[in-house]
């Protein structure tokens, strides 16, 4: 299989229904998504996929072969991505910062999709968990970066 | 790879840096906690040790490492998890130090006795590492300073009274010549330590007390910081487990073994004690085969260690608890309760119980460990207390404790799921692991198996009477508490004492009632039990707290102005309650109409955790049979502040996670299995249920408090009483979600 990350493409030898996510762990060494629940619940393990935010922890590697995949190592290529990080740290968001990859990936893709997204837009896209209750700095960053 | 460097301090501590019989600075729970540290691994690590030479927290060279560019290299001996001390470090001793903390790079030490902070023993817990340390890591910082500027006075040739320095900088005014400490740090290491090396006057502070940006945002931000789940060795095989599910149970036989040998990337597969493994090429292939296996498991004998009964019920030990009568062991006895009861115009009773927790932090347990050719043991793992697991890996690997290399990379969220307690951590496995495949092995326990594995925060129950008299006012308080706290079953509970992590929170109250009695009833819970963010106090602070409105209630007294009216000789607390109203705007109980038209009430509650003191009003309404928490205000007292943009950021983080465990966390065993087994069985406050947060900080100059903790206990005391004047409900059992809400508005 060819998968194209972070605009680099790697030939990669495993079973097809490996999800996403520890091809990118375990097969690239790219350790900045993250392992939270397996399940789709928690958002940890969020990646873009052609700009749209996947749970990549049960998304099966076949299906995103051909796709333009991006992960958080790429954050600072983007230029979504470099004000989310901005505002991150400026509203000085995480704290473990486990879940943070994944709450950064979705702001990004949210910024990519509606540049001046709407309370009910935010609320709509911010939705992975995070167990040390950062929620209200994510969402003022959120529109802080919105508005750069 | 963050391989530390060994350090060049084979010392001993001194004992009795710390006066633990000081309690209210210590915390009642912490007092039991070191006492019980002391005896178990933290003294052998420290029997081991040799050539006495400084105290613990004075060894500059341990913990200080000036590099040429002069940033620094700071050990600390407390581990980051998001609490934010790295940066609390950073400020404190590089204040002293006169380097700017963002220069600091700082990462957990070794280790090794120049780092037991804590008594005898280290840990990170109890909301301890600033409070314990902050003296002594001033003097570390000053002593620093001072060694800098020794070597400056001799490199130059002059008096040492002519030198000052600024941040990273030696100044030798008289003649215009600086020097960086870079250039100096080789021979400022090799001085001897000062003797009684200068501070800064707290008016000249410059870090310490401002909202000085944390270290590790960027990293954090971008994907950078590694914790233990990402790290990787040279020729590392990935491991995963599939445990028995009643706890004690055995691998008596694997039915397809053979097959899953077969499947992809498997190296090997293995029993080890109440688990099998399978050991692989990726995590992935790992537990898809350990998964995989068809296990046979033992029924464990009874009287087998920790083992859990096959037909355990939450349902049915909540019952069990709730059905205990007695006075129990007293914990705190005031005045005559009695007495005071049987004369009091009004009695009022209740029974109030909260459920087992899981830690549910983001970070899935790990532990990577490799054994080297000169007989060493490396060992990765989360951990908040590097002696302690160092002397347990050490008996599991079979070699001495000082072959066992523990490093600590930062939390993925602990709340303390990161101590050592039996069956709860990866590392033993991986130690067994990687010696039986004779190379570096990395364990990860999926979601599932953590849910399975994870020690819980006790389940308890308390019954409440309270007499009132003529006007309404509280005169005697009686609380029997039944369960078992997590100080008693790890460090060794005396059968005639009270662990007071069973009743820290109604124990020592504040309020002016002239009799009261707490006891508590030890009942053996079944299930492996730990610390848990805030411990005793994240439960027992709603039992009482709530349970005193409904003595309010009972008197036809306002909980806030009955509360405000018992602590009239305690300046402190009567400050923070009002200030806390003040911050909402002013005291107003409610049912009233917002602006958004919707029906709201407020409920106000008061804790003391941690040394800290602390004061929360939530204001809630219903959406159909839904609690809507729109905003919390907390106003919290922890003496003086290192870092107010921490403390509100950990007063955030404190209040998502008690109305977490207040609307909905749970965990329900049934046939001694745990039912949730994932987030989608145990949910976790999502984001759209976060209310609006208000902090004010008040520095009472009372002794340093504790601050990653005490914003917990008075959030679901504080949700649950407003939820009461607006429904007329009063809910006595923990989470809400067991209730059903439709129809109370």
């Amino acid at each position: 299989m060819e998968l194209t990350v972070n605009g680099a493409r790697h030939q990669v030898e495993i079973e097809p229904d490996t999800p996403l996510l520890w091809v990118l762990r375990d097969t690239l060494g790219m350790t900045g998504t993250k392992y939270g629940c397996g399940l789709a619940q928690c958002g940890a393990c969020t990646v873009l996929i052609d700009g749209q935010t996947i749970r990549s922890c049960v998304t099966p590697v076949e299906s995103v072969v051909g796709s333009n995949i991006v992960t958080i190592e790429a954050i600072a290529d983007d230029a979504e991505g470099r004000k989310v990080v901005e505002a991150w740290v400026d509203h000085q968001v995480p704290q473990c910062g486990y879940c943070q990859s994944g709450q950064v990936m979705a702001a990004t893709a949210l910024l990519k999709q509606s540049p001046s997204p709407s309370e009910a837009e935010i609320a709509g896209a911010m939705i992975n968990l995070c167990r040390c209750g950062t929620y209200n700095a994510i969402a003022s960053a959120v529109r802080q970066a919105a508005k750069a | 790879m963050n391989d530390m460097t060994s350090i060049d301090s084979p010392s001993v501590a001194k004992s009795g840096l710390l006066n633990l019989s000081r309690r209210g600075f210590i915390g009642a729970s912490l007092g039991t906690l070191v006492l019980g540290v002391s005896v178990s691994g933290g003294r052998k690590a420290f029997a081991q040790a040799t050539a006495p030479a400084l105290a613990a927290g004075t060894n500059v060279n341990a913990y200080i490492e000036i590099r040429p560019d002069s940033s620094v290299l700071f050990r600390s001996a407390f581990i980051e998890g998001g609490q934010g001390i790295f940066t609390a470090m950073a400020q404190i001793v590089g204040e002293e130090l006169d380097v700017d903390p963002a220069r600091f790079v700082v990462e957990c030490a070794p280790p090794g006795p120049d780092y037991l902070l804590i008594g005898n023993v280290r840990f990170t817990g109890g909301s301890m590492s600033v409070r314990m340390s902050y003296d002594r890591m001033r003097k570390l910082g000053a002593s620093g300073r001072m060694m800098v500027m020794q070597a400056a006075a001799a490199r130059l040739n002059v008096p040492l009274a002519e030198l000052t320095t600024e941040p990273g900088r030696v100044i030798h005014a008289a003649s215009s010549r600086s020097l960086t400490y870079g250039e100096l740090a080789a021979e400022a290491a090799s001085l001897p330590l000062p003797a009684d090396a200068p501070l800064r006057a707290k008016a000249d502070f410059r870090w310490i007390g401002k909202p000085v940006a944390r270290l590790d945002m960027h990293d954090k931000s971008t994907g950078k910081t590694q914790y233990a789940i990402d790290l990787k060795v040279d020729g590392m095989l990935h491991a995963a487990v599939q445990h028995a599910r009643h706890l004690g149970a055995e691998p008596l036989s694997i039915a397809n073994e053979a097959q899953v040998r077969t499947m992809p990337g498997v190296h090997s597969v293995h029993t080890l004690p109440g688990a099998v493994a399978v050991v692989a090429d990726s995590w992935w292939r790992a537990r898809r085969a350990a998964e995989s296996l068809q296990v046979e498991w033992s029924v464990p004998a009874a009287g087998t260690k920790n083992m859990m009964p096959a037909d355990f019920s939450s349902e049915e030990h909540m019952a069990k608890l709730k059905a205990m009568s007695g006075d129990g062991i007293a914990a705190e006895t005031v005045g005559d309760v009695a007495k005071a009861m049987a004369g009091a115009k009004t009695v009022v009773q209740a029974t109030y119980d909260a459920p087992h927790l899981a830690h549910a932090q983001l970070e899935p347990p790990s532990a990577l460990a490799r054994f080297n050719s000169d007989g060493t043991l490396d060992l990765w793992l989360p951990n908040q207390a590097p002696e302690m697991f160092q002397a347990a890996a050490a008996k599991i690997a079979g070699i001495d404790a000082a072959k066992v290399n523990i490093h600590s990379p930062v939390l993925g969220g602990f709340f303390g799921r990161h101590f050592l307690y039996d069956s709860a951590n990866p590392f033993p496995q991986a130690i067994l692991l990687s010696k039986a495949v004779g190379r570096p092995v990395k364990l990860i326990w999926s979601r599932e198996e953590e849910f399975l594995r994870d020690a819980l925060r006790p389940m308890s129950a308390v019954h409440f009477r309270g007499g009132l008299d003529e006007s309404g006012m509280p005169v005697a308080l009686s609380a029997v508490s039944m369960g078992e706290g997590p100080a008693g079953r790890w460090f060794g509970r005396k059968p005639d004492t009270v662990d007071s992590t069973t009743v820290e929170g109604i124990a020592e109250k504040h309020y002016a009632i002239a009799n009261r009695r707490v006891g508590q009833i030890h009942v053996d819970d079944p299930a492996i039990i730990g610390f848990w963010r805030s411990v005793g106090h994240s439960m027992n602070d709603f039992f009482y707290e709530t349970f005193f409105d409904e003595m309010a209630d009972a008197g036809k007294q306002d909980p806030y102005e009955l509360r405000h009216r018992l602590l009239a000789d305690n300046a402190r607390l009567r400050t923070l309650l009002e200030a806390v109203a003040d911050l909402s705007g002013g005291w107003k109980r409610g049912p009233f109409v917002a602006e958004d038209g919707t029906r709201r009430a407020r409920g106000v509650a008061m804790a003391s955790p941690f040394g800290s003191e602390v004061a929360t009003i939530a204001e809630v309404s219903m959406n159909g049979s839904d609690l809507v928490v729109h905003d919390i205000w907390v106003a919290i007292d922890p003496g003086s502040v290192i870092n107010p943009a921490i403390v509100e950021a950990q007063v955030n983080s404190a209040v998502a996670i008690g109305l977490s465990t207040a609307l909905m966390e749970e965990v329900v065993y049934e046939h001694g299995v745990p039912r949730a087994r994932n987030y989608d069985g145990y949910p976790i406050l999502p984001p759209d249920r976060m209310p609006k947060v208000h902090v004010r900080i008040i520095e009472s100059g009372a002794p340093l408090g504790g601050i990653g903790e005490p914003g917990v206990p008075g959030v679901p005391p504080a949700v649950v009483n407003a939820l009461a004047v607006l429904t007329g409900k009063r809910v006595r059992s923990l989470p809400l979600s067991r209730t059903d809400l439709s129809g109370t508005i």
